[in-house]
């Protein structure tokens, strides 16, 4: 990085840091920990999507459709998340992989399965092998994305289940007494008055959320976790300009203060949110609020 | 002008399959890059290491272009199958339980021995806690044994075992346990273990096309005594 660097060995103190701090390797660290930030910014609102439409299918008047949100939420809360990235993430690719190629390959004679060996013709990959790596990285990324909002968005959906049915009954009675249809009270008297119940649940999930990034690294997605534990580990003078001893306390150490700054500004926000939620609200929080400004 | 712009465009197409064809196939490594010094990351990022050195070697050999992918020792088998990388260079030992699920290239290190690392040299090994990677071949062989085995996903966390305690001592590839022994007070043991057949590059049992070009790769690389030359400069195994 910085012009002194080109002989380490000969450097101490800051400046030594300095330079140890800015290798490629270091950079690696640093672009995880934006892709992990964005990671989380994409997957909530796409877990919380897929939570509401559980909800809402869960509590549907449809029969098969309350039924597909029922087994949607119980099976997937109920496999480990581990076995589902493991299994589910690579069923998906080869289910892509598998509609492209009965799509693009018409004429291929073989078969796709070959004892544990999933083969379609070239074309059909996903992404194609010839592409950059950058490209089989966001691949990785966004299947890294839709597991987590499937796995996240099945919490959500129980959550905000329960969060529908905290509702006060009244509510929805006047509702209909005003002559609003089905469709009508759950979007005008259910959907906004939900959140205030549903909030101190999601706001659990996506503490949960923050910390199951590793599992990124079974995907192909280096995650800051993974880099810590590859930064720290001890480092022989053959293969480094930078040797040192096992240095994981430290990595991992800043890795807390990472998290715990976030848990923190979380916090900090998820209380606004709830204060914001509150107002007018027909819950205690809501008429404590209402005595207080009066 | 009709024509011409015919020409253009037949001219453009055959100009991309001639570029396509000299390009060669795109081939996708995966390692594990933890694994010194078969295959590590170095301080600008990359992936190096002997295995490095040898796979971009084998891959100008067989006029293919190479690109390198890093993935985690435990999933290393299931993403091969499925398709994400082509080939396993990861210092994958050849055995017959490997051998049901993938196919293996020629060996291009023979059969060493493994070996012990402890904080001592008069470690009783047998009957200790004995630290190895998941899912290798020192794993199993600790097992097998009915000593107790404590597994970690990667190599470094078996060597912190022993320094912390957890483990009397690590079984592992000698090659690999020579980075570390003389550094922190571990010393090597006398005793070593004649497990696994060799180190080769696993590929997918369908793509027996792939597997002959490394073979005769490998195998033009064992005749001109370049492989023997590049073992010797990375100190992974013995030669050929």
């Amino acid at each position: 990085m910085f012009s002194y660097c080109s002989d380490p060995s000969t450097l101490d103190g800051l400046t030594w840091l300095s330079c140890y701090l800015t290798t490629g390797k270091h950079m690696g660290l640093y672009v995880s920990v934006v892709t992990v930030l964005v990671l989380l910014a994409v997957t909530a609102p796409v877990a919380l999507l897929f939570g509401f439409a559980g909800a809402a299918s869960a509590r549907s008047r449809i029969a098969p459709l309350r039924w597909f949100g029922k087994a949607y939420t119980a099976i997937v809360r109920g496999v480990p998340d581990i076995a589902f990235f493991l299994f589910f993430v690579i069923a998906l690719d080869q289910g892509f992989e598998w509609i492209r190629h009965k799509i693009l390959c018409s004429d291929w004679d073989q078969p796709i399965r070959q004892g544990s060996d999933f083969v379609v013709c070239d074309a059909a990959k996903l992404p194609l092998s010839s592409s950059p790596q950058w490209v089989h990285e966001t691949y990785g990324f966004l299947l890294a994305v839709l597991t987590f909002a499937i796995v996240f968005g099945a919490f959500a959906a129980n959550v905000l289940f329960g969060a529908m049915r905290a509702v006060p009954r009244a509510q929805m009675e006047t509702a209909e007494a005003y002559g609003m249809s089905h469709r009508q009270a759950f979007w005008r008297i259910m959907v906004p008055q939900m959140w205030v119940y549903a909030l101190p649940g999601l706001s659990n999930l996506w503490m949960v959320l923050i910390k199951a990034t590793p599992l990124l690294f079974l995907l192909g997605v280096e995650d800051i976790v993974y880099w810590a534990r590859e930064l720290g580990g001890t480092k022989n003078a053959r293969f480094t300009d930078y040797p040192h001893g096992d240095w994981r306390m430290w990595y991992f150490l800043a890795l807390l203060v990472f998290y715990l700054a976030f848990t923190k500004v979380s916090e900090i926000v998820l209380d606004k949110i709830m204060k914001k939620l509150t107002h007018g609200q027909a819950t205690a929080a809501g008429e404590a609020q209402r005595k207080a400004a009066a | 002008m009709k024509k011409l712009i015919l020409t253009t465009a037949a001219l453009a197409l055959t100009a991309g399959i001639a570029s396509a064809d000299g390009h060669g196939k795109t081939v996708r490594m995966g390692t594990e890059g933890a694994y010194a010094p078969w295959n590590f990351v170095n301080d600008a990022g990359e992936i190096d290491g002997f295995e490095r050195e040898l796979g971009d070697e084998l891959c100008k050999r067989a006029k293919l272009t190479c690109e390198w992918v890093k993935n985690d020792w435990d999933s290393i088998i299931p993403n091969l199958v499925s398709g994400n990388y082509d080939t396993i260079i990861a210092g994958m030992s050849i055995t017959p339980e490997r051998d049901e699920v993938i196919d293996f290239t020629q060996a291009y290190t023979p059969p060493d021995p493994s070996a012990y690392v402890a904080m001592s040299a008069d470690v009783e090994v047998e009957g200790g806690v004995i630290a190895a990677q998941a899912t290798t071949i020192q794993a199993a062989f600790v097992a097998e044994q009915g000593w107790t085995l404590v597994e970690f996903a990667t190599p470094d966390e078996t060597v912190a075992a022993v320094k912390n305690g957890e483990a009397d001592a690590v079984l592992a590839d000698k090659s690999f346990l020579d980075t570390v022994a003389g550094t922190d007070g571990l010393v090597m043991l006398e005793r070593m273990e004649q497990i696994g057949g060799g180190v080769g590059m696993g590929v997918r049992e369908s793509d027996q096309e792939l597997k002959a070009t490394f073979d005769a790769a490998i195998q033009s690389m064992k005749d001109d005594g370049t492989l023997n030359a590049m073992i010797a400069k990375w100190e992974v195994a013995s030669q050929w």
